[in-house]
């Protein structure tokens, strides 16, 4: 059913997007605002090459949160422990990375394997709880995001913090060995020059490795397979030989796993180091990304690039005595609104997909009959 | 029957993918008499019921309630209009009681209590009224079936229905609780009530039903009064001439053992006796029918062969190889083949596609898998090839599973568990709830299969599908293997006895 696709997969984001330009225009319009002017101030903005750089800077940790969210989802498995797991990732990648100094590669790759280690264990846990407790996997990882901002919070205040004998808290610097360039050379190969200041951090490779790799394996693999089954139908993936506990804790872990290096961006990329206003929130908000972007790795994609999008533009609309808060509005609206139209239209390609089938076949009978 | 008509139904049809559930039936239910519409499996009663009650919207067709032409949109509309339903799987709560479970949905209010005296009040009257005495404050949870089955349709009358449709009521009741319906009935039906009753059932339609209306693969044949015919001529009707029979001729059973099951015991985790002492063997070329009343043990004899259940006590043997301490996935792949009880629930995966759908199961190896990728190429080939053979009305392997009838989807599920050829094949309930032809399809793949070798272990309600399959029958009551019978010998009502546990195998 290509039309069916087509439907689902463009057309449904465009009007969900539709619907949510509409309602924050009405919102607008209650506090007296002229829309077209707010969009266009936020276009205005939103498509300079230094604001285009740091909306892909903002969607590239939320893209890799959505695959971390993502990958569970595609099981029925809600793990909302993304945040929790990316902040104690980053703080004892950041302490232990700084550690040491071994040739570049390597010691970026060891920091992203510590990362991950960290990311797989703490998301692990509710893995653990859930298959030998029946622990529920909502509960219990929300519960862990509340112990791992606190330890999180211990660790880095008692024991990993460093005294920069200035104002800011923060782990120590990590060596130069263990940063990722910057993607603005290979910008330069295309002529455009940001200006100094603004860089493409070079995690955007890595962010489109993992999702071709969430691609291959959610779509293409055996285990793929055996995680979407388990998602659409328990019991008969269970019967067709799946191990229910042992995909809930390989997915789990999975999960925890790119959780890990959804703190990389900012820690390899630009901070080099955890700081006390490390981002925060981007767990959460990969949940709304997973959703908007259908799970599935493209959609995820531009979902990460729309919020980074709409992050950077509303920097202007304070300057416009615009309130900002309507780009949270609209953030919140489009999610439902996919949500819904998604659901209306699938609905509706399904019937047409079943009264097709019921003509092809009925025909069939009724020629084999008379 | 110059009545006033309750329901008068004419030229409807409703078209379901692959196969016409209800066409141009004609269909007319006095007022205030008990109308039995009888038919095999599969040959529209539920369908006809399900549009009675107005959930599903007929595609052709007039329907007349006491003589108005209606066009319901939901059940809602079919309950304002009085009619109500007593589904044949119970739909209450257990945690509640009575009254609670019949007031929901419907509470009497007053002001913003509900107001359960009120309530308590309407539904001993009702019990006084119609003979369905039950104490309103009792959690549903203690009742025992045949009481909850009161309780649905006292659910029904309270909110005023007149006409009532019960949906193979006797399916789940034992022999005393069957008689305590049928006095409930003629309670009804004095008291004014028009009840539709349905079941595939002689028997106890000839004893309560006024008349009763013939229905085969989709097409309601005629109606009749229980003066007018006996059993047989209504079986025949309700057969027609061209029946497909389940009966297999020839021996073809080996010396091979190609399961053996020894002493299998599994509890439930509360301690109670799920299995005890499971033994039997299938050889090369047999079919092992199971008969039991549901509910005996047949989901943890199923889930114990094929790995699900892992506490299970006891030895499974396939072909000579110790299987006992392996799991699912390792036990499918080394013979174990699964057509399982709900196709729906176990078997499939509905909103995928039908190639997605024929690897379950077999997703670990070719042809559906390479290595540790899926192969889509080979997936699709061996779909296309299981459409093919076993005749699945589908416009391709790309369709999802959804938009096929049950009947073309158990013909799916069928065909890939053999064409995985795999040693013992568990079929259980293989034709439940298909249509006759899809019936037909399905007994002759197990008859071939049978042919070329495969153990089937074959565990069926339908007792006619079993005695005609079978090469040896065993009965599960309770958990055990309590007979061993031959299908050459054995009837039906035989068999029935053994079920309910009336007979012990000293006897036979």
């Amino acid at each position: 059913m290509r039309g069916g696709k087509f439907l689902t997969s463009v057309v449904a984001p465009v009007i969900a997007l539709a619907i949510s330009f509409l309602i924050a225009s009405v919102v607008l319009r209650l506090v007296d605002i002229d829309p077209l002017t707010a969009y266009q101030e936020m276009w205005t903005f939103g498509t300079t090459t230094e604001s285009l750089i740091s909306m892909v800077n903002r969607a590239v940790p939320l893209f890799v949160s959505a695959l971390a969210v993502g990958i569970g989802f595609k099981m029925g498995l809600f793990n909302i422990g993304v945040e929790g797991a990316y902040l104690l990732a980053a703080l004892v990648a950041a302490y232990i990375g700084a550690l040491y100094s071994i040739p570049a590669v390597l010691h970026v790759l060891s920091i992203l394997l510590i990362a991950m280690v960290v990311g797989a264990a703490w998301n692990g846990i509710a893995g653990w709880l859930k298959v030998k407790r029946g622990v529920h996997e909502v509960i219990s990882t929300i519960m862990l995001n509340f112990i791992a901002f606190s330890l999180s919070a211990y660790l880095f205040l008692n024991y990993f913090q460093e005294d920069t004998g200035g104002l800011i808290v923060a782990t120590a610097l990590i060596p130069e060995t263990g940063w990722l360039p910057s993607f603005n050379p290979v910008l330069g190969w295309f002529g455009i020059e940001p200006r100094v200041g603004s860089e493409l951090h070079g995690f955007l490779l890595i962010a489109i490795v993992l999702g071709v790799l969430y691609h291959y394996l959610v779509n293409r693999s055996r285990f793929g397979y055996d995680l979407r089954a388990s998602g659409i139908n328990a019991p008969a993936a269970r019967a067709s030989g799946v191990n229910p506990k042992r995909m809930i804790m390989t997915t789990m872990l999975i999960s925890g796993g790119i959780a890990g290096l959804v703190g990389m961006s900012t820690l390899l990329g630009f901070s080099h180091r955890y700081v006390q206003d490390f981002p925060t929130g981007l767990g959460f908000t990969g949940i709304a990304v997973a959703l908007l972007g259908r799970n599935n790795p493209v959609g995820m994609a531009f979902g990460a690039l729309l919020f980074g999008f709409l992050d950077r533009s509303s920097l202007i609309l304070d300057l416009k005595d615009v309130p900002r808060e309507i780009v949270t509005i609209f953030q919140g609206v489009v999610v439902l609104a996919v949500v819904i139209v998604y659901e209306v239209i699938s609905r509706l390609v399904q019937r047409q997909t079943v009264a097709a089938a019921a003509k092809a076949t009925v025909e069939e009978t009724e020629a084999v009959a008379s | 029957m110059a009545q006033e008509s309750a329901i008068h139904l004419s030229g409807v049809t409703k078209r379901y993918p692959g196969v016409v559930a209800n066409k141009d039936v004609e269909f007319d239910v006095g007022v205030g008499e008990v109308h039995a519409v009888v038919g095999e499996n599969g040959a529209g009663k539920s369908t006809l019921m399900k549009i009675i009650y107005g959930m599903v919207r007929p595609d052709e067709g007039i329907i007349r309630i006491r003589g108005k032409e209606v066009h319901f949109r939901s059940p809602k509309d079919a309950i304002d209009a009085g009619i109500g339903m007593v589904h044949q799987h119970f739909m209450l709560a257990d945690n509640f009681t009575v009254l609670e479970n019949i007031i929901l949905g419907s509470e009497p209010m007053n002001g913003v209590q509900i107001d359960f005296q009120t309530a308590s009040d309407r539904i001993k009257e009702l019990g006084e009224k119609y003979g369905l005495r039950l104490d309103p404050g009792t959690r549903v949870e203690t009742l025992s079936v045949g009481e909850r089955q009161r309780v649905e349709i006292i659910k029904v009358l309270y909110r005023g229905a007149q006409i009532l449709i019960l949906d193979e009521p006797t399916a789940v009741l034992v022999p005393q609780e069957v008689d305590d319906l049928f006095d409930s009935i003629r309670e009804l039906k004095a008291e004014g009530e028009t009840v539709i009753f349905i079941s595939h059932k002689l028997d106890e339609v000839l004893t309560i039903a006024d008349s009763i209306t013939v229905m085969r693969a989709g097409e309601t044949v005629g109606t009749t009064t229980p003066d007018q015919i006996d059993a047989g001529q209504l079986a025949e009707m309700m057969i027609g001439s061209e029946l497909p029979t389940p009966e297999t001729r020839t021996s073809t059973v080996q010396d091979e053992v190609v399961l053996e099951v020894v002493e299998l015991s599994l509890q439930s985790e509360d301690d109670r006796d799920l299995l005890s002492d499971i033994s039997f063997t299938i050889h090369k070329g047999e079919i092992v029918g199971i008969a039991g009343v549901e509910g005996n043990g047949q989901a943890p004899l199923v889930d114990s062969l094929v790995g699900l259940e892992a506490t299970a006590t006891g030895e499974v043997h396939l072909a000579g190889e110790d299987v006992t301490n392996d799991e699912a996935k390792d036990r499918r792949a080394a013979g174990i083949g699964l057509i399982p009880e709900d196709r729906q629930r176990q078997g499939l995966l509905l909103p995928s596609p039908l190639w997605e759908n024929a690897a379950l199961g077999h997703q670990n190896g070719p042809p559906y898998a390479k290595g540790p990728w899926i192969d889509k190429k080979g997936a699709r080939a061996q779909t296309e090839e299981i459409i093919r053979r076993f005749a699945v009305k589908a416009p391709g392997p790309d369709v999802p599973a959804t938009a096929l009838s049950g009947g073309n989807q158990q013909k799916l599920v069928v065909g890939r568990e053999v064409m995985a050829n795999p040693k013992v094949l568990i079929a259980a309930q293989p034709t439940r709830g298909i249509d006759i032809g899809a019936q037909a399809a399905v007994w002759e793949e197990l008859k071939a299969a049978r042919q070329a070798g495969m153990g089937v272990l074959l565990i069926s309600a339908d007792l006619d599908e079993l005695i005609g399959l079978s090469d040896t029958i065993h009965v599960l009551f309770e958990g055990e293997l309590v007979a061993e019978l031959d299908p050459a010998e054995v009837t039906p009502e035989i068999l029935g006895s053994h079920m309910t546990g009336a007979k012990t195998e000293a006897e036979s």
